[in-house]
């Protein structure tokens, strides 16, 4: 009697304890590309830091939050003048430093105003050439006037770059970040990881994660053991398509599909003849088969996309049939430009979906009667005669990953030398002037259908954001509207 | 003796002036900007020439030249352009992978090639000698990079022993560290010691050929005692040769052993500076690099001293 009494006692601690036990509060999560430095406001390869930093250790005025909306951040609340001119944000406040020292409106008239400056280092100066004068008019208001409507200005203010930094650390950011975040800089032991830990001066909830580890593992096959040993909880960005049918058949890992901001193109150098003439672009179009290059170089994953937007954004419209696959038409849209034995010049960069699409989109052309020459070339030779200098291509491919870059087209010296820049530019214009979201909708439509029509390039496909965690991992987002892993979204399962 | 050093001290310094000046021009060639390509696409001109000016890519070939030579003889290597540390910083931490594991890797090297070489010639043309001679062609031919993946999947994926990949750090624990290290280390060490044991066998057997080798059995000596006193000793000089080789691609060229395990290793910083651009890092790790190769030869050549007394009489 007694020892079962006692065989009870114990069963019932070990089921307490069992059932009570607190969930992990550790987490490792792997990525491809470590960051350079830990400043996404002064320059760098931007995507990685932001990749690490964005809504962890910095905040900006607002934020996009994963269904790629903007959300509140820094700022509560902001007014609108009626022009469209002026902005007058109202903060968040009691908000501190992971110094300590508080957050106030100065720091976000000095970092706004620094990132404006003539000698500005940041690599999206685009976002704030715009800005006129920003003003401090109480420690938790700032009223920023612009010298044109920009009508997704609070949207990009919520881009990574924009984050709002402390003018005494902002110079040693790049290696001892100081932000408001959630957290702050642990350790960082250079090409292998980097911990993040708690930020003590954080005045909002506190996450639920106390310790997270970046892995830089950018070899996919690393990647896949590193996930399989259990090295990594979760791999953000994962790099090997044709290996995600083991995790799905594994019951200890989940796989999420979600998409990116990254339209895949075919780019076509409208400046070189032929290509100048839409009817032989648009034949190139009817050629290439999205489907074909979907499944044999990217294993299935990836939305096909019909113009230069996203597929995932409330203005999207489907306007792949305009460039639908038929080579028959495209045979004889090539006859009625009189044009016979093309052969073309394929600039192929060293992105795996671009290396593995190469072939297919040559045997496609051939199909049609259009040779083409595919020639390998690397990143720094892609930016320097590809993307400038002497646009030395005729097609080359390559993935547009920023959000809202659908007006890049219209850039002067942009490398798809596109003809109809002055109606685009003037879409944009149109765009920036208004506030109303259904207009703003109407409008991103109308460019989407010139981009479309015009056939200045062969949209394919939109990335796909690829993640594979271990299945008790909650909180992670479908999709990267932009380059941020959210971890105060992050916890495990019960 | 010294007619022999001083030449070996010439020789060393005025191969690593021609390797600086080969490195510099090759590098001069390359196409790309550094600046856009920390920068990114987006970049606006004003920003890159700002930032051009700034890294000191204005100032012309000769003066940047020298400029880095002088730097180097003060340990001061310059700042990386991507990572704005110090690149003697990125240098040092990496040298406490590369070298350990070079070293770790030749250890294992040596206790496999030795026996293997020594009593595969000791017993030639039997089955012994066919078994480890079948071993070490497979071993050379074998990929090194595919049996590295086949010891993550068995090692670490299916039975947990190792982690599947990257260095924890030599503050965390030696024997920690030497854990993250033995799964690259074998992977480095079996064609190198296949390689080995090859040319241990082959160099043994010529020795054992020789004439010294009949007198000294016929003098009363025992196998054993012929082999290990009179073959070994002589068979060394080649073999000495190879180890001095292997050492520097070990050091240097385990890049795609670093990618596969995710080591933080020189190989990994040279082949991400180049991709990157950052001429900076690569032209002092090259540089280092050929200097240490050079240096390892050096003291092999020291090591010729020691063992052929012939040499000390020159």
């Amino acid at each position: 009697m007694r020892k079962s009494l006692v065989l009870l006692a114990l069963a019932s601690a070990l089921l307490s304890t069992t059932a009570f036990a607190a969930p992990r509060t550790d987490l490792v999560i792997g990525i491809q590309l470590e960051p350079t430095n830990l400043d996404p406001t002064t320059g760098g390869a931007a995507a990685a830091i932001r990749s690490v930093t964005d809504l962890n250790i910095y905040n900006g005025l607002t934020k996009i939050d994963k269904d790629g909306a903007v959300q509140p951040d820094l700022a509560t609340n902001w007014d609108i003048s009626a022009d469209g001119l002026t902005y007058t944000f109202h903060l968040k406040t009691g908000v501190k430093f992971n110094d300590g020292t508080p957050f106030t409106a100065a720091d976000v008239k000095w970092t706004l105003d620094r990132d404006r400056a003539a000698d500005s280092k940041s690599a999206q100066k685009q976002l704030f050439t715009n800005i006129a004068s920003v003003d401090v008019v109480d420690p938790a208001t700032v009223k920023v006037t612009l010298t044109q409507p920009q009508g997704d200005f609070p949207y990009d203010l919520g881009w990574g770059d924009a984050v709002i930094v402390s003018q005494k650390t902002a110079a040693t950011n790049v290696t001892t970040p100081v932000g408001t975040g959630p957290y702050e800089l642990g350790e960082w032991v250079k090409a292998d990881h980097l911990t993040l830990v708690p930020n003590p001066n954080y005045t909002g909830t506190k996450p639920a994660l106390d310790k997270v580890t970046f892995k830089f593992i950018s070899d996919p096959t690393a990647a896949s053991s590193a996930v399989l040993a259990g090295d990594v909880d979760v791999f953000s960005g994962f790099p090997a398509p044709e290996l995600l049918d083991q995790f799905k058949s594994n019951p200890q890992f989940q796989v999420i599909v979600g998409s990116t901001q990254g339209e895949t193109i075919v780019a076509l150098n409208n400046a070189h003849p032929p290509l100048d003439n839409v009817k032989v672009r648009e034949a190139i179009a009817h050629a290439i088969d999205r489907k074909a290059i979907i499944d044999g170089s990217q294993f299935g994953y990836g939305t096909p996309i019909g113009s230069f937007f996203p597929p995932g954004d409330p203005a999207y419209i489907d306007l792949t049939s305009l460039s639908n696959f038929d080579p028959a038409k495209s045979k004889q849209l090539l006859a009625d430009a009189g044009v016979k034995d093309l052969t073309l010049t394929f600039k192929v960069p060293p992105a795996a979906y671009a290396r593995a699409a190469a072939p297919i989109i040559q045997q496609e052309l051939a199909d049609v009667g259009i040779k083409v020459n595919v020639v390998n070339v690397e990143w720094a030779d892609w930016i320097a005669n590809v993307f400038q200098g002497a646009y030395d291509y005729d097609l080359t491919m390559v993935s547009h990953v920023e959000a809202n870059d659908f007006g890049s087209f219209g850039k002067p010296g942009y490398y798809i030398n596109y003809k109809n820049a002055d109606a685009l530019n003037k879409l944009i214009a149109q765009l920036n002037a208004t506030t109303d979201p259904a207009k703003q909708i109407s409008i991103k439509q109308d460019i989407q259908k010139q981009l479309a029509n015009d056939y200045a390039a062969v949209y394919v496909f939109e990335l796909p954001n690829l993640t594979v965690a271990n299945k008790d991992v909650q909180g992670l987002w479908p999709n990267a509207p932009q380059p941020t892993t959210d971890l105060s979204a992050l916890s495990w399962a019960q | 003796m010294s007619n022999y050093l001083a030449g070996r001290v010439v020789s060393l310094i005025a191969s690593l002036f021609v390797a600086s000046i080969v490195i510099f021009i090759i590098l001069e060639i390359l196409p790309g900007d550094p600046a856009q390509f920390i920068l990114g696409m987006n970049a606006q001109p004003d920003t890159l020439a700002a930032l051009r000016a700034q890294l000191g890519l204005d100032a012309p070939a000769v003066v940047r030249y020298f400029g880095w030579i002088f730097g180097m003889l003060h340990g001061d290597f310059g700042i990386s352009y991507t990572y704005r540390v110090p690149v003697s910083e990125l240098i040092a931490q990496r040298i406490g992978v590369s070298v350990p594991l070079a070293i770790y890797a030749l250890t294992l090297t040596l206790i496999i090639a030795f026996p293997a070489g020594l009593i595969a010639a000791a017993r030639r043309n039997s089955a012994t000698d066919f078994s480890i001679m079948g071993v070490t062609q497979l071993g050379v031919a074998v990929p090194n990079f595919w049996f590295a993946i086949i010891l993550v999947w068995v090692f670490a994926v299916t039975l947990h022993w190792f982690s599947a990949g990257g260095f924890p750090g030599w503050d965390k624990g030696f024997w920690l560290g030497i854990r993250g290290l033995t799964l690259p280390a074998i992977a480095l060490a079996l064609p190198q010691a296949s390689i080995l044991a090859r040319v241990m066998r082959s160099a043994l057997l010529d020795t054992l050929d020789e004439d010294y080798i009949r007198t000294a059995r016929a003098h009363g000596l025992s196998r054993g005692a012929t082999l290990w006193r009179h073959a070994v000793r002589n068979a060394l000089i080649p073999v000495l040769t190879i180890i001095g080789l292997q050492f520097a691609f070990l050091l240097a060229g385990g890049i795609i052993i670093e990618n596969v395990f995710t080591l933080p290793g020189l190989g990994r910083l040279i082949f991400q500076g180049i991709t990157q651009r950052d001429l900076i890092v690569v032209k002092s790790v090259v540089m280092l690099l050929v200097f240490a190769v050079i240096f390892v030869n050096f003291l092999v050549d020291l090591g010729y001293l020691a063992i052929d007394p012939r040499l000390r009489r020159r």
